[in-house]
């Protein structure tokens, strides 16, 4: 038998049933994972199909992947600083500098492409290693300092901007194009799905195989199949859906690279690790021996960095920067996202998915009021209730966590 | 063999001596017992051997050698392992993650399987009843925490282990647990110094009691040599103290003495 599970306490959960009774009883302790969010995007998009048929439609799902690449990308960043337990209120703002410092780069003083990104990208990284020495340093709450760049870089964005307040991207750019009209051809998209489906079954079996080798128990291999011709499925009908019209735009591609990135760093990483455990319980993470101000300052770098990527992405989008690039809502939709996702307010728990399924959650939204016709006042209300909404549900899992025994 | 020992450690902070010539020698395969009224200095002894402070003067002799414990992680690498009183662990992450939390295995992609390979071992060793390793630590019972902490401690093959009050937030069951994890520990060959206030603890499986009062020695005794009231009365430095005056007196009001709180 198994080392792992000798204890005669453990109910025995073989092959696919063994799973799905798993994923039930961690729901019913309050471990809801992405349950909320799947629910919350099938009711959001039924009202919506019913309100406007073309929700739904081919065009504006490919529309809504677009749209959604810039502020997911900032949510990714504020999924990794609510997971250490912190907050970065200034995203919107950094994106918008980010966004005013290529277009000055780029078409202002005419330096090459590239370099217009990276200086912007380093910006982003500037700003968030200066966080992370006020916060280490000084002991300043992160809410307060962010509050303050907020402000302090949305007056840096409109005095780069100068007197004009708005710089177009040439729509020739590579830029403009990536954000715009490139898109995967149909055999790539089909061929990146398969490679998805394939590689996770390969690296679960590998995975499941050194686990049996070590005398550890491990997934059946036909739950691993279930599991790989699921996502295939999903990923094929996604690509044929999109395909009826554009297809999978680059710069989504781009986004979800990024999402697999992070995951990656998060959940198979020792800085990681460490993420997790600065957000879970901080002394005992010191004494653990983790470097607590290093692991700080890492995810405020990252914060801002993804700000500042999300800003070009936003500005190629856009094909231009102007005053209000990174203002009104795209603050709060970045972090109602990491939200709605599942990342909890209260740290150390959430993952980089959440940032990907949060931003579908709140583009949705906008999008479908938007086709409707319907007042930015209105739509505002409307992600205001439904972050809330994902707060409750963050609170009262949390509750339910507590008294299920389970963190 | 004497593995750690101990001589005219002292420590000021400011105009308070907290701990003045302490002498202490812990061998390997002994359970000493550190016992001591609030306030007596046994904190602070710990806090010098696990390298929190470092004392003002004195020497600590190491396996034979003179060695300075400077930080946390000079101690580590020494071989002495402290389980703090609040355990440090982080609720949300699970068994093995909590076990190998700053010393993972292959810090770039890590090894799973060889920590919860490892992780199981170690939990044997200590003969421990925690049913899966993939749980967080949240749903774990207080007996069962006190186990992940004294097993991370583990983790670096250590010579002396010291354990702060491990058994003050548990309950009957939990604390015989833990008793018989020290025990274990004995048997494996490591120097165990407990840290505690339950006098009935002690007795059970200590070899020897070291008692501190007002931050100097009062007294090393034999465990079997010697009984709970001559500790006690080590510890309030008085034969004729608030403990046994309370026990005298209800011994006349006919109920039967309460023994071993000495808090």
């Amino acid at each position: 038998m198994s080392t792992d599970l000798q204890d005669e306490r453990l109910r025995s959960r073989d092959g696919v049933r063994g799973v799905v009774s798993d994923i039930v009883d961690r729901a019913r302790g309050g471990d809801l994972g992405v349950i909320p969010v799947v629910v919350g995007l099938v009711v959001i998009w039924t009202v919506l199909q019913i309100l406007n048929p073309i929700f739904l439609s081919s065009a504006n799902l490919v529309n809504l992947t677009l749209e959604s690449a810039a502020v997911g990308v900032i949510a990714l960043g504020i999924v990794c600083v609510l997971l250490v337990g912190q907050i970065d209120l200034s995203v919107g703002s950094v994106s918008g500098l980010s966004g005013a410092v290529l277009a000055v780069l780029f078409v202002g003083e005419g330096l090459p492409v590239w370099l217009a990104i990276a200086a912007a990208v380093v910006m982003g990284a500037v700003v968030g290693w200066v966080y992370g020495q006020l916060f280490n340093r000084f002991g300043v709450p992160s809410f307060v300092i962010t509050l303050a760049g907020l402000l302090a870089f949305l007056g840096l964005q409109l005095y780069v901007l100068g007197t004009k307040g708005s710089i177009n991207l040439p729509f020739d750019s590579g830029l403009v194009n990536f954000a715009q009209l490139a898109f995967v051809p149909a055999w790539l998209s089909y061929t990146l799905a398969v490679v998805a489906a394939v590689w996770l079954f390969v690296s679960g079996y590998l995975h499941a195989r050194e686990r049996r080798r070590a005398g550890l128990s491990a997934r059946g291999t036909s739950v691993l199949a279930v599991r790989s011709a699921a996502l295939l499925v999903v990923l094929a009908f996604v690509v044929w859906y999109l395909g009826q019209t554009r297809g999978v735009g680059w710069m989504f591609v781009f986004f979800v690279a990024l999402v697999l990135i992070m995951h990656y760093l998060l959940s198979r990483t020792k800085w990681g690790r460490a993420v997790y455990a600065v957000g879970g319980n901080v002394e005992a993470a010191r004494r653990a021996g983790i470097n607590v101000k290093a692991v700080y300052t890492s995810v405020f770098v990252l914060c801002s960095t993804f700000a500042a990527v999300g800003g070009i992405l936003a500005a190629a989008r856009l094909a231009a920067a102007n005053q209000s690039s990174g203002g009104g809502d795209v603050n709060l939709n970045a972090i109602a996202a990491a939200v709605i996702g599942g990342t909890s307010l209260f740290g150390g728990r959430g993952t980089a998915f959440g940032a990907l399924l949060g931003i579908i959650v709140i583009q949705s939204i906008s999008s479908g009021l938007t086709l409707l016709n319907l007042d930015s006042s209105i739509r505002f209300v409307v992600t205001g209730v439904v972050l809330l909404l994902a707060v409750v549900v963050d609170s009262v899992s949390r509750r339910s966590r507590t008294s299920h025994g389970r963190a | 063999m004497t593995v750690l020992s101990l001589r005219g450690i002292s420590k000021t902070f400011g105009a308070v001596a907290a701990l003045t010539d302490i002498e202490l020698d812990v061998d390997a395969g002994e359970v000493l017992a550190v016992v001591g009224d609030n306030g007596a200095g046994k904190s602070t002894l710990v806090k010098i051997l696990s390298g929190v402070h470092p004392p003002d003067s004195g020497t600590v002799t190491f396996e034979g050698r003179e060695v300075a414990i400077t930080n946390p992680s000079a101690a580590q690498k020494l071989g002495i392992a402290t389980v703090y009183q609040d355990l440090a662990l982080c609720e949300n992450l699970n068994v093995i993650q909590n076990l190998f939390l700053g010393h993972e295995i292959r810090p770039l992609r890590l090894n799973e399987v060889a920590m919860e390979t490892r992780s199981w071992e170690l939990l044997r060793q200590l003969s421990a009843k925690i049913p899966s390793v993939r749980v967080p630590v949240a749903a774990l019972s207080g007996g069962q925490r006190q186990t992940v902490a004294i097993a991370r401690s583990l983790l670096g093959d250590p010579k002396i282990i010291i354990l702060d009050e491990p058994t003050a937030a548990l309950g009957v069951a939990q604390t015989a647990e833990v008793l018989n994890l020290v025990e274990r520990l004995r048997e494996n060959g490591l120097g165990v110094i407990m840290i505690s206030h339950n006098m009935a603890d002690v007795k059970a499986v200590a070899d020897t009691v070291a008692v501190l009062r007002l931050g100097r020695n009062n007294g090393v005794f034999k465990v079997n040599d010697v009984s709970t009231e001559d500790i006690i009365a080590a510890i309030t430095g008085a034969t004729d103290n608030v403990v046994s005056r309370r026990a005298a007196r209800e011994g006349a009001a006919g109920h039967t003495p309460q023994e071993g709180r000495s808090s």
